[in-house]
Order: structure tokens, then C-alpha cells, then sequence
């Protein structure tokens, strides 16, 4: 049977849809509420703050995350800010200005109705982070600072020095806190999910695995909230959390959730290039360095000395010459690309040869040391801290890097699966960036989600379920599911192979770098679609995991990931090869002008691919829900 | 770990695995009258510890400087002692306010002993298995770190020189109220002298770090005069120490005597 | 570069550990502190011996998740600096390095290198928040905030609740973390009216679980955050305070 989307948009003019679809959503009775239990899973922006709405809505709720604490999640590494249409600045900033700008900015992929939706909420969520006591960066006169970020022309941008993700994810955790101390929050730390139970059709509960003491639980609820976060650590080498992992959305799609999107995935320009094969993780360098930094490399091939030999005349700063208008500011899949092509050009820079400069000298120069300090003071410290460089000497050495995925679990405008019950949120789904994200838009999606969406749509699906207890965890549906997971960790324990997890997860993160990163073609792509089976089932029968499974055991926990990871590549690769276009983070190289620009067909591609599983042995396959757009003209960007 | 709210006197609920281990100290459940409440938790008793100091501070300070008066001869220091007993002249009944003022002294002393022991036993249980690599300290200093063993010693101390110089039990040539023969007799006996020194020398380390950190206990704090904390503490620690350790130097050089 | 480890190894919670030493040859000094440890776990599984276990997620010195005692310091030598942003450069070839977990009564060992934390957030549980129901929130505007204080705030809000404050401290003091906390909610105008009852429950929490403060600095010297020790005073000044305003609160309580 194929699957149908639906994405539910309510009816009306744009302006009005969400204010009609509340009204037009069944309520549930204050009284009832906590007659209904509901699981959170993920304790980042999207999770913490909607655990603690429901919470405070009276809804039953637990949160089960596998950090040791919820403030741990990986939402906390977002440096540069979060949007809002304020207009505080009276710089012509609007509702329809920031919808405008998060749809152009998605490469015309995403829903016109929850991109509007998300645009008018973010200026709640800057009311609610204020009162909850985040330290967003302030003027003399005590009201907001704005700046401006990522390229976009009005200043909407709010910020806590560089630790706005820092700060936001607090205030979030402090709210869970407070509603865990009321006691209608149950906390499950250290506690991974493993699977969906999912029972006649409907989603029942999850099973996890404690940590620490290895044992597999059933937990089940009337619904399932999904906040786990995106799947870049895929490529292995990310700017994402050690831990980050795509285990619960993969599990949710083998149980029937659709995967919307898979392979558009957003590469961060200024990440500081690996430095040995070692290299466990990348660090990202905020997108606001590319104000004041010329990126530039040698014109000469294999130029090996240090950037303060090189004269002017035999440097190439190649953004400012291919796009003169924007210069160095251009959209982070441009400044990547180009990254790119010059690198595998040979004109890379650094000991591996792997970066390119990002220059302050004149910068500094023309606005002296200090102004660039008490701008970017606490980078450099950073840039310094991991490299051993002086960035006010030596011009930075930056790289691209995955940073985010667009793509996720499929959700309708109620942010619910094809499974009913199961409900997914913020970097988890796929709903609001299109084909590529703004900076300083992650931040407000996840709270946007959390706090104002949830709350209300969750409500309108739990309402017909009244009375009904959820299935108890003796159900068979329950203990089917937990035998497969305890099943599962078995397999790891007793393949006793050659090779650790790490080694196969290296190895899979340099084929799809490789093959699905920045730039695709269909020669990597079908190269890839047949080289990560073969892989795979070598990881199957040769990995080694050491230890017991009653017990604290990282390599087993990454197992489980790195299994996911593997059919969760094919997926990217087999989207990515579909889509014969380049739109967004998606870049094939079949598909570009004359001028090495993306090339959209609108035409043909103007939809939302869905995949739906099929077996473990079969492709999934896909369904489309179109795209329409009635409120913004269809434009080709350009950075000339 | 599913856990009970944090302010209940119940031990946290243990989920097995997650939260097991997590040591805690039961909370009171009876509402205790705010000054013993206050004095209950660690932050009050490290109030009461710099309260009590600031009150033992005041009292060294006077009892150096009116000691000092031996440099004026026989019969300054003795009628020094003298009217400390009829302090309040003929308003009060002799010797009655050095009273008021001895319990004060023995008062603030209990507490700062108090809090002191019942903080470290505290500090122990806190931390049941010590480093086995060992430590590598940066912000501490040896006063800090021997706050313990330098109070024990000016307590110690403190027995033997209320016996030798007030009661005159460890004195065989104490004669009642002839401070100056007492001095002298005392301190021009070697061991008895370096005994004084050491002890007022632990007595100057203890000061060092206590007169610096009942600011932060006190939350006396400000950026602007952050650093002028330490100063005072490390002026009023040498004051008491040269000015203590000058006594039993000047007797034994024969300048008192 | 060659260095020679000598880590803490524990299975469980209640075993008990020992040093157990590790010769690890080749390491670059490129390498983060965890990566060389990655890589000394590579080579354990190589030879079939199970790997150390240590905590780490982030990598970028922001979630607080990493935490060794190293050679005898929280996180090491370097200054302002998380375990996982630690170099390999800041050591020299052939040390001996020793490396344990932190320890104090309210972390247990978990197995090996890792500990449970959790205390620190059944502080926070205690008051470390301020009550706004979604929905509630005035115009972000309308209460201005000054700027100092706004940037005090921030300065305390920028803990990352590693725990390196309990495991310098002498005492196993989590005075540091909870100063933080209640810190930089009573800095701000939206914090006051939870002021006086955060204050009180959230020392009183802490101190179900950790040592007493001396005042000693290790803390704020292994910080990463380079946190104030200001912050410690101001908790103690708050501290007194709420004692008083609590107690004349219950008071108007009972006439009401």
C-alpha cells in the first residue's frame, strides 16, 4: 500500500491559517489532560520546551534523554543567534519579510503555510526566552541589541555574546526543571530510545535502553514527541556533538515513518580545517567572521609558503572575483562550494592542504586591533586555543563542514508523522527550511516548535482518544519490540570481528563526504548507492564490540548508531540522485549555469520527497507532496 | 530517574542505574526558629564563623596593643590590667563587664569552633575517596590550606597561656596582678618564649586567610575594593604577628625586664 | 610524541578501581587531550581489551559533558580551558600523565572515567529558574534590563555545568555552580520575585549533597568559564537576605 500525504494545511488566506486551524483544533478539558501521557524524546530546544509546555498544559509527560543531563543536548553549541520579525530596529523587518526571506533562503523546498506560521511566532519566542531570564545581548537603554546575520539585509538577529544556543537551550532546561519539580515532568536520563512501538497503526510507546545499567524498559504513552536532533554525524566528521545520531527518526521510518528530504544537508563554510586523520570532530567558527575576513589562496599551485610571503599580486581572493557584489558574503553553499573547488584544485592551504585563508590583516589595518577584537575577541581565543595560531598574525585556516540537516522525519502542518501519534520536531523533521536554512534560524525553529506549535496540535489528536488508557507494556506489541532491540545488541556482542566502530563509521563518513557532500554527481552517487551495502555488511559480520551489555558500554551504543547511519547513507544518496536539479544544499553538478550556479526545475522538482520503507531489503520508495506557492514569485538566486 | 520534588525531605527515588550512588544528606524536617535554621546550613555557619572572627579579630587587636603598654614599664601594664577589671568605673560592680565581655570572647569562640568542626566533618563526607593520583593545586596558599592545623594550634596554645599568664598554674613565679613579673618571668624561659612564637606565628597564617575570607563569607564584595580585601588581611596578619612575636624577643634580648 | 598514561579504571559504581598504565606511542600533538584517548581505545580494542570509558559530546568546550582530573587538575593544565578543547602541545613527549575521575560523594563513579552528575541538576530543580507559562510572556521590550546587568547575568549564565568547580574544590564544594545559577536569575529584574525562595532552596539543595565553601579559589582557577568568584559572595549575601525576607513572608502568610 502506498502511502498518501496529507500535510493538513488549513484553509484560508495565509495570513489567517494558523489562527484559524487553533481555533478549528479540538481542545482537550483542563481536567482530562493529565488523563493523557505523553513521551518526549530529546532534551535540546525542540524537546525541553515542549516538554515543559505540555507539562504545564497538565499533560502527563517524560522526557527521556541520553545525556546525563537535559542542558547537554547538542542545541547548546549554537553560537551566532536566533531570528525574530521585532523590527525593534525599524529597519522595514516584517512577519512576510522573514517568511519571505526563510522561503527565497530555502530555495523555494519548503511549505509556504509553516514557514508563515514559524515567522510569526518568533517574535513569542523572544517574549518567553526575555521572561524565562535569557541574557540576550542589550542596549545602553536596557532594551534589545539586534544584528544583523548570515547575509540578510534587516537586523532581526537576537544573541547572547556567542553563546546564544547556550543560553536559549538554559532557559528551556530551566523551565523542565521547574515543571519536574511540580512533579508533572517524570526525567529519564541517560536513557536511549531504540525503537517505536507502534500497534495497530498507532503510536503506543518506545523502548529504551538505560545506559548504565544496560536493561532494555517499555514505556508507553498516548503519544510520541520526537526531538532528537539531525543527522549530520553521518559524514562522521561534523560540527555536531560526539553523540548526535539518527537512531530514533531511523527507527520511527523503519516502523513507518516517512524520511522527508534526506539528502539536503547544510554545509557551514567556516569550520577550522581537520588536523590529522585523528580528528574526532570540527569546530565551528561563527558565519559572522566573513564581515571582516577576505578569504583568498594562493594562485599558484602547491604554493608552500607561509601566507606572509605571498605577495598581493599572487593571491586569488576568489569570492570577491567571481561574485564582486557580494564578495565574501555570499550564501554558505556558495562560500563552500568555491572552498571546495579550490582545495581539490590543489590550492589548498595548511600543513594537509585542506583550507583556505581567511584574512584579518586588513581588517585590522583599517579598523585597528582593538575594534577586531572586541568583535571576534572570544573566536580568536577559540581559533587560537585549537590550532595554536595567532589569527591577528596568521590569516585564519577555514573549511566547510556538515552543520545541519534539512531533511528529516516527514511531519504535516501538526508536525505529526504518517504515523499517527508520532509527533516530530525541530532539526528532527523536515518541515521548515526547504532545501537550505538561514543562519540563526535553527534556534527558532526548535522553540517555535516546542513551546507554541506542540502544544496546541498535539491536543487536537489526543482529544479523540479520551478514556482509553495507553496499552499496557505487557502487550505483545511491547515485548515483540523489546526483544528485537535486545536482539539487536546481542548481534553487536557476540559478531566478535577485527574491527572497532570508529573504523567502520570513518570509513562510511568518507564515502559519503566523498560521494553526497557539498557537490553530487551521478557517478559518485551510483558509486555510493553500491559501495555502502558491501560496507555495511562487513560492519554486520566484522565489527568488534567489547565489554557486556549490562553496563556502561560506549562502543555498543555507537554500534547501534553507526548501523542506522549506514541505511540512512543509501537513503542520501538515492534522494540525492532522484533529485536531478540543485537546489539549496543540494548541489549536482549536472545541474548548474554556465557561471557554476545551482540550477533549480522548478518544473519537475518543485516537491517534497518522501521515502517510505519497505523492508530491509527492498528501497524505500517514494511519494511526493507537491509544492505550491501562492504568495512569492519563484526567482534564481543570484550572487553576482 | 524518575525522582520525588527536591524540596521534600524524602531521599531522592532511585531509578536503577541512572541516578544510583548519588550520596545526599537528609533534610530537616521540623521549621527550626531562623537562627538556628540559619546557622543549620553551611553559608550560616560560615556567617557565624566570620562574625565570630570578626569578633576575635577585635579582641586580638586590643589585646596586642594594650599589651604593648609593657613597653612603658611596671606600672603602666599593671594598671592597664587593673582597670580592665574595673572597667564601667563605679557604675557597674568590679570586674562584671570584663565578665559580660570574657563570655562574649568565650561565646564567639564556641561557634568559630563549632562551625569549624562541624564544616570539616562536613567537607570530609563530602569526598569519601580522596584523589588516588594526587593533587595539583593552583589557587591555594598554605594558610588556606592549614586553616585547621594553625587553629588547633592557637587553640592548644591558647590552654596553656590563659594557665600560665592568667590563672598562673604553669607559672611557678605568677604573682596575681604583676603583669610585668608575669611577662618577664614567663618569656625569659626559652621553651615557654618559642612556644609563644609559634603559636602567634600559626595565629598571624590563621589570620591571613581568615581575615580575607569572611569578606567573601560575609558577601562584602565589590570589584572596586576586591583587592584591598587581601591587603587588609595580609596587614593585619603581619600587625599581630610581629607585634605578638615582638614580646618574648624583647624580653629575651633583656630590652623588657 | 610518546606518552605514558596511567588511568583510573572501575567497572562499576560499586568495584573497585585502580591505575592501570598505558604506553601510547606516535601521538601527535595536534591532537585534542580525547582524541589521543580515542585513539588509546582504538588500539585497546585492536588488542581485545575493552576500551576506557570517558564522557565527551560536543567537543567545543559548550556542553560540559567532558571532565577529567588531569595530572591532579580539573581538566588540566591549560587555563579557561574544557578537557575536550585540552591539546596534546600543552604536554611534552615522554610524560606521564595521570588521569582520573572527578571525585566527591555526590558523583559517583559510573565506570571508569565517567561520573553521574545529577545532583547538579537537582539544584537547579530547586529554584534554578524563573515561572513564566508559555503564553504569559510580556513584549520582550517592556521591561528593560541595564545593560550591566544584563551582561553580569550572562557572565554568570555562561556555566557549563561540567562540575569542575566540585572536583577542584578541597571540600567537593559546588558553591561555584550554584552561585552561578542563583546568580544570574537575581541579576535580572525578571528574577526578582522568585529571588528570595530560589536563593534559599537552591543553597539548601546544594548543600544536601556537597561540601561547604572555604573560600579557597580552586574553583573559579579550574572554571573554564573563568567564573567569578564574585558570584560566591553575592549567593552569600542573597543568602542571608532570603533567610530574613522568607521568614517575614511566611509571617505575612498567616495574617493573610
Amino acid at each position: 500500500m502506498t502511502l498518501t500525504l496529507d500535510a493538513k494545511i488549513p484553509s484560508g488566506p495565509l495570513t489567517d491559517k494558523w489562527n484559524n486551524h487553533r481555533f478549528e483544533l479540538k481542545l482537550v478539558n483542563p481536567n482530562n489532560k493529565r488523563k493523557f501521557k505523553i513521551i518526549v524524546v530529546g532534551s535540546g530546544l525542540a524537546g525541553a520546551s515542549a516538554a515543559a509546555s505540555l507539562a504545564e498544559l497538565g499533560y502527563e509527560v517524560e522526557v527521556f534523554t541520553f545525556h546525563d543531563s537535559p542542558r547537554r543536548a547538542h542545541s547548546i553549541a549554537a553560537q551566532g543567534g536566533i531570528n525574530a520579525a521585532k523590527n525593534y530596529q525599524n529597519d522595514g523587518d516584517s512577519v512576510f519579510r522573514l517568511f519571505y526571506d526563510t522561503v527565497k533562503g530555502g530555495d523555494f523546498r519548503s511549505r509556504e503555510a509553516n514557514v508563515y506560521r514559524l515567522a510569526e511566532l518568533s517574535g513569542d519566542i523572544i517574549d518567553q526566552a526575555t521572561a524565562q531570564g535569557v541574557p540576550f545581548a542589550r542596549e545602553y537603554g536596557g532594551l534589545l541589541a539586534n544584528r544583523s546575520f548570515g547575509g540578510a539585509q534587516v537586523s532581526r538577529t537576537f544573541y547572547a555574546r556567542g553563546q546564544t544556543g547556550q543560553q536559549l537551550l538554559l532557559g528551556a532546561y530551566q523551565s523542565l526543571a521547574n515543571q519536574i519539580r511540580e512533579g508533572s515532568v517524570t526525567l529519564y536520563n541517560k536513557m536511549e530510545m531504540l525503537e517505536l512501538v507502534v500497534e495497530d497503526g498507532r503510536t503506543v510507546g518506545i523502548i529504551c535502553r538505560d545506559l548504565i545499567s544496560g536493561e532494555i524498559s517499555a514505556h508507553a504513552a498516548h503519544a510520541v514527541v520526537l526531538a532528537t536532533g539531525g543527522y549530520g554525524n553521518v559524514y562522521y566528521l561534523s560540527t555536531n556533538a560526539m553523540n548526535s545520531n539518527a537512531t530514533a527518526i531511523w527507527r520511527a521510518h523503519r516502523k513507518g515513518a516517512a524520511f522527508a528530504n534526506p539528502c539536503y544537508t547544510q554545509i557551514h563554510p567556516t569550520c577550522i580545517p581537520a588536523s590529522d586523520e585523528f580528528q574526532s570532530k570540527l569546530t565551528l567558527m561563527s558565519e559572522s567572521l566573513r564581515n571582516d575576513g577576505r578569504i583568498w589562496v594562493p594562485k599558484a599551485y602547491d604554493d608552500n609558503r607561509p601566507p606572509g610571503e605571498i605577495p598581493e599580486a599572487e593571491r586569488d581572493y576568489y569570492l570577491e572575483r567571481k561574485y564582486p557584489a557580494f564578495g565574501n558574503l555570499v550564501p554558505r553553499d556558495v562560500a563552500s562550494r568555491n572552498a571546495k573547488l579550490v582545495v581539490d584544485e590543489g590550492r589548498g592551504v595548511g600543513p594537509l592542504k585542506n583550507g583556505v585563508y581567511l584574512d584579518f590583516a586588513d581588517a585590522i589595518t583599517r579598523d585597528g586591533r582593538d575594534t577586531i577584537e572586541a568583535k571576534y575577541g572570544n573566536l580568536f581565543d577559540m581559533y587560537q586555543r585549537i590550532t595554536a595560531e595567532d589569527p591577528y598574525d596568521l590569516p585564519m585556516r577555514i573549511y566547510p563542514a556538515t552543520h545541519y540537516t534539512m531533511g528529516g522525519l516527514w511531519v504535516d502542518y501538526d508536525l505529526m508523522s504518517t504515523i499517527p501519534g508520532l509527533f516530530v520536531l525541530g532539526e528532527a523533521n523536515f518541515s521548515d527550511h526547504g532545501a537550505n536554512r538561514l543562519g540563526a534560524s535553527a534556534l527558532m525553529q526548535g522553540l517555535a516548535d516546542g513551546y507554541f506549535v506542540i502544544p496546541y496540535t498535539i491536543g487536537g489528536y489526543l482529544s479523540t482518544f479520551l478514556g482509553q488508557p495507553p496499552l499496557p507494556t505487557e502487550h505483545e506489541a511491547f515485548e515483540n519490540a523489546r526483544r528485537a532491540v535486545e536482539e539487536r545488541t546481542r548481534t553487536f556482542l557476540s559478531t566478535k570481528g577485527t574491527r572497532s566502530v570508529d573504523y567502520y563509521h570513518k570509513e562510511l563518513g568518507k564515502l559519503v563526504w566523498d560521494n553526497i557532500g557539498m557537490a553530487r554527481n551521478r557517478t559518485g552517487l551510483e558509486k555510493a548507492i553500491a559501495e555502502i551495502p558491501a560496507l555495511r555488511e562487513e560492519f554486520h559480520s566484522n565489527v568488534r564490540v567489547l565489554g557486556s551489555g549490562d553496563s556502561l558500554n560506549s562502543s555498543l551504543e555507537k554500534a547501534g548508531r553507526v548501523a542506522d547511519f549506514f541505511e540512512l547513507a543509501e537513503l542520501m544518496a538515492r534522494d540525492a540522485l532522484h533529485r536531478e536539479e540543485s537546489c539549496g544544499g543540494h548541489f549536482r553538478e549536472e545541474h548548474q549555469t554556465a557561471e557554476g550556479e545551482a540550477r533549480r526545475d522548478d518544473e519537475n522538482f518543485s516537491y517534497v520527497a518522501a521515502w517510505e520503507w519497505k523492508g530491509p531489503d527492498t528501497p524505500q520508495e517514494l511519494v511526493k507532496e507537491p509544492l505550491t506557492f501562492e504568495h512569492v514569485e519563484l526567482t534564481q538566486r543570484s550572487y553576482k | 530517574m524518575a525522582q520525588a520534588s527536591a524540596d521534600t525531605d524524602q531521599a531522592v527515588a532511585t531509578r536503577p542505574g541512572a541516578e544510583a550512588g548519588v550520596v545526599h544528606r537528609r533534610r530537616s524536617r521540623r521549621k527550626l526558629p531562623w537562627p538556628i535554621g540559619f546557622y543549620r546550613t553551611a553559608v550560616g555557619k560560615k556567617w557565624v564563623m566570620a562574625l565570630s572572627g570578626i569578633a576575635l579579630l577585635g579582641y586580638v587587636l586590643v589585646h596586642m596593643l594594650g599589651n604593648m603598654k609593657v613597653y612603658l614599664g611596671p606600672e603602666e601594664i599593671n594598671s592597664y590590667g587593673e582597670s580592665l577589671r574595673e572597667l564601667g568605673g563605679h557604675l557597674v560592680p568590679r570586674t562584671n563587664l570584663l565578665w559580660l565581655m570574657r563570655i562574649g570572647l568565650i561565646l564567639a569562640f564556641a561557634v568559630h569552633i563549632h562551625s569549624a568542626y562541624s564544616l570539616t566533618r562536613m567537607n570530609i563526607s563530602s569526598r569519601p575517596e580522596r584523589y588516588q593520583g594526587g593533587r595539583d593545586y593552583i589557587a591555594v596558599n598554605f594558610a588556606s590550606r592549614t586553616m585547621r592545623w594553625t587553629g588547633i594550634i592557637v587553640l592548644l596554645y591558647l590552654a596553656y597561656h590563659l594557665a600560665d599568664l592568667t590563672w598562673g598554674w604553669a607559672n611557678p613565679d605568677f604573682i596575681r596582678g604583676d603583669v610585668y613579673h608575669n611577662m618577664v618571668e614567663s618569656f625569659s624561659r626559652w621553651p615557654v618564649a618559642i612556644l609563644y612564637i609559634v603559636a602567634n606565628v600559626a595565629l598571624a597564617i590563621h589570620i591571613y586567610h581568615g581575615a580575607w575570607s569572611m569578606f567573601q563569607s560575609l558577601g562584602i564584595n565589590n570589584p572596586r575594593y576586591n583587592e584591598a580585601r587581601r591587603v587588609f588581611a595580609g596587614a593585619f596578619a603581619f600587625a599581630i604577628g610581629a607585634g605578638n612575636v615582638l614580646f618574648p624577643v624583647m624580653v629575651l634580648t633583656g630590652v623588657i625586664g | 610524541m610518546h606518552i605514558t598514561l596511567k588511568v583510573w579504571r572501575q567497572t562499576g559504581p560499586d568495584a573497585t578501581g585502580r591505575f592501570e598504565t598505558y604506553e601510547a606511542p606516535d601521538i601527535s600533538p595536534e591532537m585534542s587531550f580525547l582524541e589521543m584517548l580515542d585513539l588509546v581505545n582504538e588500539r585497546l580494542i585492536e588488542a581485545g581489551r575493552e576500551p576506557i570509558e570517558f564522557d565527551s559530546d560536543c567537543r567545543e568546550g559548550i556542553c560540559g559533558t567532558c571532565g577529567l582530573m588531569i595530572n591532579g587538575q580539573a581538566h588540566g593544565p591549560q587555563r579557561a580551558t574544557a578537557t575536550c578543547q585540552l591539546h596534546m602541545r600543552e604536554f611534552s613527549d615522554g610524560e606521564h600523565i595521570t588521569v582520573e575521575p572527578w571525585r566527591a560523594a555526590a558523583f559517583p563513579i559510573v565506570k571508569d572515567l565517567v561520573v553521574n552528575r545529577a545532583a547538579l541538576d537537582r539544584i537547579v530543580e530547586a529554584g534554578g529558574f524563573i515561572t513564566a507559562r508559555v503564553g504569559s510572556a510580556p513584549d520582550a521590550n517592556l521591561i528593560p534590563v541595564p545593560k550591566e546587568s544584563a551582561d553580569a547575568a550572562m557572565d554568570a549564565a555562561a556555566c557549563i555545568g561540567c562540575g569542575a568547580c566540585v572536583a577542584a574544590c578541597p571540600n567537593s564544594a559546588a558553591q561555584l555552580f550554584t552561585a552561578a545559577k542563583v546568580q544570574h536569575l537575581n541579576l535580572l529584574p525578571q528574577g526578582q520575585a522568585q529571588r528570595w525562595s530560589r536563593t534559599q532552596e537552591m543553597v539548601e539543595t546544594m548543600e544536601l549533597f556537597f561540601g561547604s565553601c572555604t573560600n579557597y579559589g580552586e574553583c573559579h582557577e579550574a572554571c573554564p568559564k573563568e567564573i567569578s568568584l564574585d558570584f560566591i559572595a553575592m549567593m552569600n549575601r542573597d543568602y542571608v537576605k532570603a533567610m530574613l525576607t522568607n521568614r517575614q513572608r511566611d509571617g505575612q502568610k498567616k495574617v493573610g
